[in-house]
């Protein structure tokens, strides 16, 4: 061997930028640290918060028996699933017409339309749909909070299929063309099965924002219509007891899930490998 | 149409045979984008394919053979003109209509579906019974000589067997004319020369008309029954192989179907189904000419380099000085300086030439047979 030792060579980069290491972890401990301490203490057999007095899975119970908590959680599930299948049909026909319905005036527009609302502050988008509610007298309960989740949640589930569509080859739906199939045939069993590990992340990451959302519920949700955030957070200014951090930490552990889902199945899944 | 891989070829069309074609080409013209962008891929070609030919269009890149094929499939709209499938206009049928099937470029295998459902495909949409699918499929497969893979998934396949698959998806439901799109473009030199025959083989079996595109010469004169060369958007010629290669109609078609020599010249006058020409240099030779009447470009003498003879010194037709020499293998290729503004190339196979090795400087004789010379428009 003649050149620098490989390890060695792969060490240095790290330490050239002095205090690189030192801000690393600060970022590390600032960011996850509180989640940390957050689960922990979920696990806390006392009811005060920062004390530790020994390990318990109480919290978890009263939870689960808390009625309000469980109404919250199942609307907040009504409103995710829903939100999300809405959603996610209409960023799949949205992604299909710009990427397969060919040029047409106006398509850079769309484009821009359908993306503005993850520019736009949260709490504009928030404010702008309460007023517009109550402007136009809308008054569904539940329905508010799914329309509004619905709008905010279309761009997230619009990307990753848009992405999946334009990578996939016209050829194989120009084939299943060849060998008889519909324009619904080749949609079916072509474009749909290929395009779907972009379907399902879309949705995952739809659902995933749509049950961490709080500004826009908070402004939208009448009085029975609480979700878990909202909850949670309506928990907090009663005094923080470990029963929020066991509820949150339920929360974390389903968002966690379904990112990591969505991590595996934009990298890996069945018609990856074409040609 | 008989079923395929029932080995019942049918005797070969003849010329003029009974029947309408198989494909009808009239006036099919294609433009992409309109006005100063404009681009005229296909200017009005017609021609007429026959039933169970094996057909190669054949051109460079960029000629319109590749929009044609697919306008014949359906996945582009000619701008004008008709195409007859069998005597039936086609234009407005949409290509899932279409009896017609296309072997694509890179195979375009459905990555989710095994290669039994791959080949099934066509069938299952026509709505086939099970066990005729089942049959076929278990047909097709033998043909290309892929049954044992028929569980496997495209990408766990190697490129020469993708490329057996695609084949055998497009002729499982047995179509009146295939289209292959440069199918063997994307196999190594020795997996594509064993192809050539294999596929020359299931057109004789199955009887099925082959519209084959190519760019590649050698592969359009080793397996097809009547070639049309293209080049922007026109067809430049159409017949056998050897009609191509040794009577080409114009200097595009000699130049682009294997290796050429042009000289210019201007014709001086005629004899005997000959014509007399002379070129810049002096040279006066006798000369075929082209079956269609050379145009007004100028004209150009053509012979083919290993039609070039080579004889001692002072008994040639001319006197030449050997340039330079490249050694290829089984042939060697001798520039050869007649005078003219290029050098004159001519091939000697390597077995004929023994120890007489050829050396730059070589004072040689070069005889050009009238027979071998053409008259070609420039």
């Amino acid at each position: 061997m003649t050149g620098p030792r490989p390890a060695a060579r792969r060490r240095r980069p790290f330490g050239e930028v002095p205090g690189l290491g030192t801000l690393a972890a600060g970022f590390l401990v600032f960011l996850y640290a509180p989640i940390a301490v957050l689960v922990a203490y979920s696990f806390n057999a006392g009811s005060i918060v920062m004390v530790w007095t020994g390990f318990s899975t109480d919290w978890y119970a009263r939870a689960f028996a808390n009625a309000d908590i469980r109404q919250a959680a199942f609307n907040s599930l009504v409103v995710a699933v829903t939100a999300t299948a809405i959603a996610t049909v209409v960023a799949t026909l949205a992604a299909l017409v710009l990427a397969r319905g060919g040029r047409f005036r106006g398509s850079e527009a769309v484009l821009g339309l359908i993306s503005l609302p993850l520019m736009v502050p949260e709490i504009v988008t928030a404010v702008a749909v309460l007023v517009f509610f109550s402007g136009i007298g809308l008054n569904l309960g539940l329905g508010n909070v799914v329309i509004a989740h619905v709008t905010f949640c279309i761009p997230f589930a619009f990307m990753p299929i848009r992405a999946r569509l334009d990578g996939m080859d016209t050829t194989l739906e120009q084939a299943a063309q060849d060998l008889y199939a519909s324009e619904w045939a080749t949609f079916r069993l072509v474009t749909l099965p290929l395009l779907m590990p972009g379907v399902l992340a879309g949705a995952m990451l739809s659902f995933v924002i749509s049950m961490d959302d709080f500004i826009i519920t908070m402004m939208v949700a009448g009085a029975g219509d609480t979700t878990l955030p909202v909850y949670i957070y309506s928990m907090i200014r009663h005094g923080i007891t470990p029963e929020v951090n066991a509820v949150s930490s339920i929360l974390l552990l389903v968002s966690i899930v379904l990112v990591t889902l969505y991590w595996f199945m934009t990298r890996t899944g069945p018609g990856t490998a074409r040609r | 149409m008989t079923t395929a891989g029932a080995g019942a070829a049918r005797p070969r069309a003849g010329a003029g045979g009974a029947g309408p074609a198989a494909v009808a080409l009239r006036d099919v013209a294609k433009t992409y984008g309109r006005g100063a962008h404009a681009v005229e891929a296909l200017r009005g070609v017609s021609f007429e394919i026959r039933d169970n030919e094996f057909f190669t269009l054949l051109g460079p890149s960029g000629c319109g053979k590749t929009t044609l094929l697919r306008a014949i499939a359906g996945f582009e709209q000619a701008s004008a003109g008709a195409i007859l499938l069998f005597g039936a206009d086609i234009v407005d049928v949409p290509a899932h209509r279409r009896p017609v099937n296309t072997v694509f470029q890179h195979y375009a295998l459905f990555p989710h579906m095994t290669v039994a459902a791959n080949v099934a495909f066509g069938l299952r949409r026509l709505r086939r019974p099970e066990g005729e699918i089942a049959r076929q499929v278990a047909a097709m497969l033998a043909l290309v000589k892929m049954e044992a893979l028929a569980d496997r998934l495209p990408g766990q396949l190697s490129g020469g067997q993708k490329q057996r698959v695609a084949l055998a998806r497009a002729l499982a439901p047995a179509p009146k004319v295939l289209l292959l799109d440069e199918p063997l473009s994307a196999l190594d030199l020795k997996l594509r020369q064993a192809m050539r025959q294999e596929l020359k083989q299931i057109q004789a079996t199955t009887g099925i008309t082959f519209i084959f595109v190519t760019h590649d010469q050698e592969e359009a004169l080793s397996m097809s029954d009547r070639i049309a060369v293209m080049s922007e958007g026109r067809v430049q010629q159409i017949g056998p192989p050897a009609e191509i290669y040794e009577h080409p109609a114009n200097r595009f078609v000699a130049g682009f179907v294997g290796d050429a020599n042009f000289i210019p010249a201007t014709v001086v006058g005629e004899e005997g189904g000959r014509v007399r020409c002379r070129t810049p240099a002096g040279l006066v030779l006798a000369a075929g000419a082209a079956p269609s009447p050379p145009g007004g470009r100028g004209t150009v003498l053509f012979v083919r380099p290993e039609k070039v003879g080579l004889v001692p010194a002072g008994q040639g037709t001319v006197e030449g000085r050997v340039r330079g020499l490249q050694y290829l293998g089984d042939a060697v290729l001798i520039e050869i300086d007649i005078g003219e503004a290029l050098p004159l190339v001519a091939s000697e196979r390597m077995a004929r030439l023994g120890q007489a090795a050829r050396r730059p400087g070589d004072r040689l004789g070069v005889v050009l047979d009238p027979a071998a010379l053409q008259l070609l428009a420039g």
